[in-house]
């Protein structure tokens, strides 16, 4: 006996669904994102309250017990972690998920009945073990707990062959018998594709094979509906499957790479391996006092913020230098490349984060073409979204990826903490030339220095 | 449910997916995939009714392991979102579409001097 019919049931899955719906479109624009996800999370209610009310549920204590400690984990988490650290959260998540399906599919494969839903179960259970391996390699890598270069040992190409060949065969035993043992294999050797596939991924791509694995996830999700012959699952798993898909792609074109370059590109020696060398060629380097003087009498002024900036917990600071400056008549905007931080559109977040008003945040399409008349271009903590190697050098691991056009400005000032290269590790010509002068030390301190000079102008 | 019908919605779905996103700006890439990685955590929904039909005990700890990561993802998920949201919100800041270029081509004349 349950409280909700069947009708009710499906009518309540539905209106979760287009919650769903709505909480993706609401995302897709700065100004209805945040009801949109509010909307989302209210689908997510009706949706677990309808499962209380329409099934019959035995464990009901042990159920509601595991939902409040999962809350009690998730939420002050997320409350409180480091917007600089936002993209290690969210593999995290994607992670969980991931392992969540898998284990719902293992726990099905009793009652499956067809060699469909054996099939849809074998799929979840791959997905979600590589979806859980793959998101916990992008977490290490992205808190540095493992080298974020790209990790390759000799014929590793033919040991994820060998892993794919087996999951496969597993997988047919499992549609074949149903039994628990080919299913627990799947499970491992899911695992292990996971691993094998993001470990060749170098650091600066990591972002990108996130979203890919979200989608994976969802894709799980999504069959694991079939399993259970729900709808809201299968709905809810194939939209962030879909809209994952063409926003992996979305994001791999504004690096100017493509999905399988980045997947297998290390296999092929073609990643983004790069060098740590320090170069010992000459630069131009400069006093704070000397860029506080090019700024406070420049007319329009770009700042081209990176990870550095956010690293340093710089972005207050440099939210005030940009107010005193426009206080001083001088126009200041800053250029955010698609990429910059460690996901796309993180910069925009940290620098939200800062109180920088929307207004004056540039795509780089936007500033582009402005840069001929800027007077003074500051670039705090970013170095690859700036490298004209992006243009020149075909050889280059960036050779392709779009980048801001800094060097069309008459000076540019880079904020450095040594002449180490980025993340990517390749060397930034722009740095020796003419017009080019550098500022090292932490960027907090550095823009801490200029504030105070441009004030004392 | 019959396999044409699931194998209709799931179709119509994909179509959803690809257009709802298909003209997002790179400004809203990181909340948008953040916000999708909350939706697929109402896997939940499946953890619950696997945990609500386990008659044996480690049928029961396996499915409340697979809750407990399910509710994680879903509230830490939509918890996250909100608060990287709650940061663009901040300041009336509608959405600016205007055409693009260079708004005040600055005389810079008297400033070549420096």
């Amino acid at each position: 006996m349950t409280a909700l019919t069947a009708e009710w049931t499906a009518g309540l899955y539905l209106l979760a669904a287009v919650c769903f719906i709505l909480a993706l479109k609401g995302l897709s624009s700065p100004r209805t994102a945040r009801r949109g996800n509010l909307i989302g999370a209210a689908g997510a209610v009706i949706a677990v309250a309808t499962v209380f009310l329409s099934v019959r549920l035995d464990n009901l204590p042990w159920i509601i017990a595991a939902i409040l400690v999962g809350s009690a984990i998730a939420a002050p988490v997320s409350r409180r972690v480091k917007m600089t650290q936002m993209p290690q959260l969210v593999a995290l998540f994607n992670g969980v998920g991931g392992g969540a399906a898998a284990i719902v599919a293992i726990l099905e494969l009793a009652h499956a009945e067809s060699p469909w839903s054996g099939l849809a179960i074998a799929f979840t259970i791959l997905i979600g073990a590589v979806s859980f391996a793959g998101s916990a390699v992008t977490f290490a890598k992205l808190q540095e707990l493992i080298s974020t270069r790209p990790l390759i040992f000799p014929g590793q190409r033919w040991v994820m062959i060998l892993v794919l060949a087996g999951a496969v065969t597993s997988g047919g035993f499992v549609v074949a018998t149903g039994s628990l043992l080919p299913a627990l294999l799947l499970l491992g050797l899911g695992l292990l594709s996971g691993l094998l596939l993001v470990l060749p991924v170098g650091g600066a791509d990591v972002p990108i094979v996130i979203s890919l694995l979200n989608a994976f996830t969802g894709l799980a999700v999504a069959a694991s509906g079939l399993v259970l012959g729900n709808v809201l699952l299968l709905v809810a798993g194939t939209l962030v499957g879909a809209s994952g898909t063409i926003l992996t792609r979305a994001m791999a074109a504004a690096m100017g790479r493509s999905v399988s370059g980045i997947i297998f590109g290390a296999f092929k020696g073609g990643s983004t391996a790069g060098s740590t060398m320090i170069s010992e060629r000459p630069v131009r380097s400069v006093s704070a006092e000397d860029v506080a003087i090019l700024l406070g009498y420049a007319q329009r002024v770009v700042v081209v913020p990176g990870y550095g900036l956010a690293v340093a917990q710089a972005q207050h600071t440099m939210a005030e230098l940009a107010t005193v400056l426009g206080e001083k008549g001088i126009e200041v905007v800053f250029g955010i490349h698609p990429v910059a931080g460690r996901m796309p559109g993180h910069m925009n977040v940290l620098l939200a984060e800062a109180n920088v008003s929307y207004e004056v945040l540039r795509e780089m399409d936007e500033v582009n073409p402005q840069f001929k008349t800027t007077d003074v271009v500051l670039v705090v903590g970013a170095n690859d979204v700036v490298n004209p190697a992006a243009k020149t050098s075909p050889g280059s691991p960036i050779y392709g990826m779009p980048i801001l056009n800094v060097s069309e400005a008459r000076q540019v000032v880079f904020l450095k903490r040594s002449m180490r290269p980025g993340f990517a590790g390749i060397e930034n010509e722009l740095l020796y030339e003419s017009q080019t002068t550098l500022l090292f030390g932490d960027a907090k301190e550095s823009l801490t220095r200029i504030l105070g000079a441009v004030k004392a102008l | 449910m019959n396999a044409i019908t699931l194998l209709t919605v799931f179709v119509l779905a994909v179509f959803i997916g690809f257009e709802v996103v298909s003209k997002v700006s790179s400004t809203l890439h990181t909340p948008l995939m953040s916000g999708a990685n909350a939706i697929h955590g109402i896997i939940l929904v499946g953890a619950i009714i696997v945990a609500g039909s386990a008659s044996e005990p480690w049928l029961l700890v396996t499915a409340l392991v697979a809750v407990l990561l399910a509710t994680i993802n879903l509230v830490g998920g939509f918890v996250v979102t909100d608060r990287m949201l709650s940061m663009f919100g901040g300041r009336a800041a509608p959405p600016r579409r205007r055409p693009s270029g260079p708004k005040r081509p600055s005389s810079r004349t008297e400033r070549d001097a420096l």
